[in-house]
């Protein structure tokens, strides 16, 4: 038998409960077993680095957030408009399909010296590296989503004489923005990542860069408010995502 | 009265003509205007793949098809053919009178005449008024279907094609919606085609009905229906005759299987 599911008060209480467990025993156990702050700060003291160095946080936050909405934005309506042309031309899609998959497979971190190497070494490869690391779910999601609309569904379509673009727009586009935002969801911390990732290789600005600085300088604490920002960035870019998910996904 | 359709020598099938699944062949079929015809027939024997050509969304092989007069190409483009398939087909995103509604928003750039919004008649027609802002997902199975053919509807279709509408529904419904299915095509005048799986459905709703053997799909029986009903295709499901009638096609059904 199932289990009974839980109370919605219950459901909302337990998380924090249980992220609230986990606090008191970084807060206090780790001190007590004898892990040093300089490897593990207690939260008291990430919190303490906020509100001393608070200045020097939004400083680093504001280019990472500029690269990764910017690489959000653009690497996803690029995954966006290519999938429109690939289920629109079905010879397009099977010359080019499997090269896009090749790109795939390289992993990011081999990529972004070459991005570097192009752009230099301002938030240009920055933003192409968060752009490129959204960009394949969102078009795999994408050509799958603007794909799924049944036999029937066409054949409805094509029994009311609709035109191509009437097929896009009322059938192909509504059917694909659940996956659309599925794939938005996941880019939503993809894109810091990619950002974070630039910054690491050639910036002196940005969390990426906080981050690399801060491990150097055995600033753990430094460290572990760059990493909790970098966490809130993605947090606040996913909420954003379903928000928009909720107003335009009714059904 | 005039033929609705005509098929001489009709063959349809799938893929190329040189390595093509037959599915229907040499289909000789005259179907008046203004009647109602079902189709049944075993899996497999092209009864929806009929109406499919009728509707134009799928070419014969070879032999003639006329609709309405004209081909069939021409007919769908003049709008005159509505179609209700089995699944509902409704747009999840829309609400029940969007759905109704969709006729007036897609394709009308090759239409010469104007539609009319009639959706509130329609949907007051099939028992819907005070659905209309409803989602499909809110609807059960027997709704869906009525606002299914509310919106085939929309376009006042000269021609139904209906490909087992009631299929997924319990029996109580199907033969609720069979009884107002009868009534709305008393007063349309529509010509219906309706493919069933179900002996029962297909002799209380056709005039006439055709049962189609498969490996290819041929006619192997046609039974008029209007002499043992009464006028406006009326009857009962326990007439002694519609009885011997369902027993007739039962039979033909399983000489065609």
């Amino acid at each position: 038998m199932r289990p009974a599911p839980l109370s919605p008060q219950l459901a909302m209480a337990l998380p924090v409960l249980g992220a609230a467990s986990l606090l008191v025993a970084w807060q206090y156990l780790l001190p007590f077993l004898g892990v040093p702050t300089y490897i593990v700060p207690t939260p008291t003291a990430i919190f303490g680095t906020f509100q001393k160095n608070f200045a020097l946080l939004m400083d680093n936050l504001r280019p990472t957030l500029i690269e990764a909405l910017a690489g959000f934005v653009i690497g996803n309506l690029a995954a966006v408009l290519l999938a429109v042309v690939f289920v629109h031309s079905r010879i397009l899609q099977a010359a080019y399909f499997p090269i896009v998959l090749f790109f795939n497979t390289i992993p990011i971190l081999a990529l972004s010296p070459i991005i570097i190497l192009i752009f230099g070494l301002g938030m240009t490869p920055k933003i192409v590296i968060a752009a490129v690391i959204c960009f394949f779910p969102t078009l795999v999601n994408m050509i799958r989503g603007l794909d799924s609309p049944s036999d029937n569904e066409h054949e409805l379509f094509r029994v009311l004489s609709a035109t191509r673009w009437e097929i896009f727009w009322d059938l192909r586009l509504p059917r694909a923005l659940p996956m659309l935002f599925s794939s938005l969801r996941i880019a939503s911390a993809t894109a810091v990542i990619g950002a974070i990732v630039g910054e690491w290789i050639g910036s002196d600005k940005g969390l990426g860069a906080l981050i690399i600085q801060a491990s150097f300088n055995y600033q753990s604490d430094r460290l572990y408010a760059a990493i909790v920002l970098s966490s809130c960035l993605s947090i606040a870019v996913f909420c954003i995502v379903v928000m928009v998910q909720r107003r335009v996904i009714n059904y | 009265m005039a033929n609705a359709i005509e098929t001489s020598r009709l063959d349809v099938g799938y893929g190329s003509r040189q390595a093509a699944v037959e599915v229907l062949s040499g289909l000789d079929l005259t179907v008046e205007a203004g009647s109602f015809l079902s189709i049944l027939g075993p899996s497999g024997c092209g009864k929806s793949t009929l109406l499919r050509v009728v509707a134009d969304l799928l070419d014969p092989l070879g032999g003639k098809i006329s609709v309405l007069g004209d081909t069939p190409h021409a007919v769908r483009s003049r709008r005159d053919v509505g179609f209700v398939f089995q699944d509902s087909t409704l747009l999840p995103w829309r609400t029940v009178r969007e759905n109704v509604r969709l006729p007036l928003g897609v394709g009308q750039g090759s239409l010469t005449r104007k539609i009319e919004d009639r959706s509130d008649e329609l949907l007051e027609l099939m028992g819907l008024a005070g659905f209309g802002e409803r989602l499909p997902h809110q609807l059960s199975g027997g709704q869906r279907q009525r606002v299914a053919i509310a919106r085939a509807l929309l376009g006042q279709p000269k021609l139904l094609l209906m490909d087992e509408p009631f299929g997924a529904l319990d029996e109580i419904t199907r033969d609720r919606l069979n009884d107002e299915l009868l009534n709305l095509w008393r007063r349309t005048g529509t010509t219906i085609l309706f493919v069933t799986h179900s002996i029962a459905e297909a002799a209380y709703l056709g005039e006439r009905v055709i049962v189609l053997a498969a490996n290819p799909g041929r006619l192997v029986k046609d039974l008029d229906m209007r002499p043992i009903k009464q006028d406006g295709n009326r009857c009962s499901r326990e007439d002694p005759a519609i009885v011997a009638a369902m027993a007739e096609l039962r039979t033909a059904l399983e000489r065609a299987s």
